[in-house]
């Protein structure tokens, strides 16, 4: 069990406010370079974090208007990661309607967008999303890979 | 709070290109939209795309540059890109831009593949 300490905790919570999912990024790019991520990493930490929350901005209708999210570093010195929840209180939807996007229908397409979960699957290592009535927790995982700042 | 882009036009070889340098969101692909079209309503049917400026797009922003693409093609014109972060190359790929769109190292190379 040791393996799945938790070593540090950050949450905050950020109204739905244009740019605003700069500010979770900037918290994302100071807890990944604090467990030693690699800049590749951390960026791909970061463009993922910005992903989830427009996805919430843009699609939950949430009535209080926030997106809560948690930052957590877990493990031990040799196998630590890094496991992100974005969660919103908003309508959800059920992710087994959610068409994958695919850039040869996209080009002809009226509607270009609807990409986000698409590319925070590409970048993080582990995502899973929870989505009801109640609103939708994005949880995504970045592992450290062997050798710190790698 | 809005983070602004910036856009500047040079032209290197004979060949329009665009640098950015800041985040490119809605706002921001606007910007490269309004650029880039004129380049193409002037009659150029081929266009670099400099990023090095830029550290972090998300895909709102990268949605209008999917039109700038469909536009291109429309004319059977050429879109590239040059210095991109490994992550924005790599999310490029994960969307499969890469099929639609040349992707450089550097814009000495942008400019030479897609002047030659």
């Amino acid at each position: 069990m040791a393996n799945h300490a938790l070593l540090r905790e950050v949450t905050l919570t950020l109204p739905m406010v244009a740019d605003m999912e700069i500010t979770a990024s900037k918290t994302a790019t100071a807890m990944a370079e604090h467990m030693g991520l690699g800049a590749d990493q951390t960026d791909e930490v970061r463009m993922a974090v910005v992903e989830a929350c427009i996805n919430s901005f843009e699609h939950s209708h949430a009535e209080d208007s926030r997106v809560y999210l948690t930052f957590a570093i877990t493990g031990d010195e040799q196998h630590e990661k890094l496991e992100i929840t974005v969660r919103d209180n908003g309508r959800g939807f059920k992710t087994s309607e959610v068409e994958e996007p695919k850039i040869e229908e996209k080009l002809k397409a009226e509607r270009k967008r609807g990409w986000g979960l698409k590319i925070i699957r590409g970048l993080m290592d582990e995502v899973d999303i929870e989505s009801d009535a109640e609103g939708t927790t994005i949880t995504m995982v970045k592992y450290r890979r062997a050798g710190r700042g790698k | 709070m809005t983070e602004t882009l910036k856009v500047t036009l040079k032209k290197r070889g004979g060949l329009s290109v665009i640098y950015t340098e800041g985040y490119i969101n809605n706002q921001g692909g606007e910007e490269i939209a309004k650029v880039a079209y004129r380049v193409l309503d002037g009659g150029e049917k081929k266009l670099l795309l400099n990023l090095e400026g830029t550290k972090i797009v998300n895909s709102i922003g990268i949605s209008i540059l999917i039109e700038i693409i469909e536009r291109i093609l429309e004319i059977e014109g050429k879109l590239g890109f040059c210095c991109l972060t490994k992550t924005i190359a790599k999310t490029f790929h994960i969307m499969g831009l890469a099929q639609y769109a040349d992707i450089y190292d550097d814009e000495a190379s942008g400019v030479a593949g897609m002047t030659g």
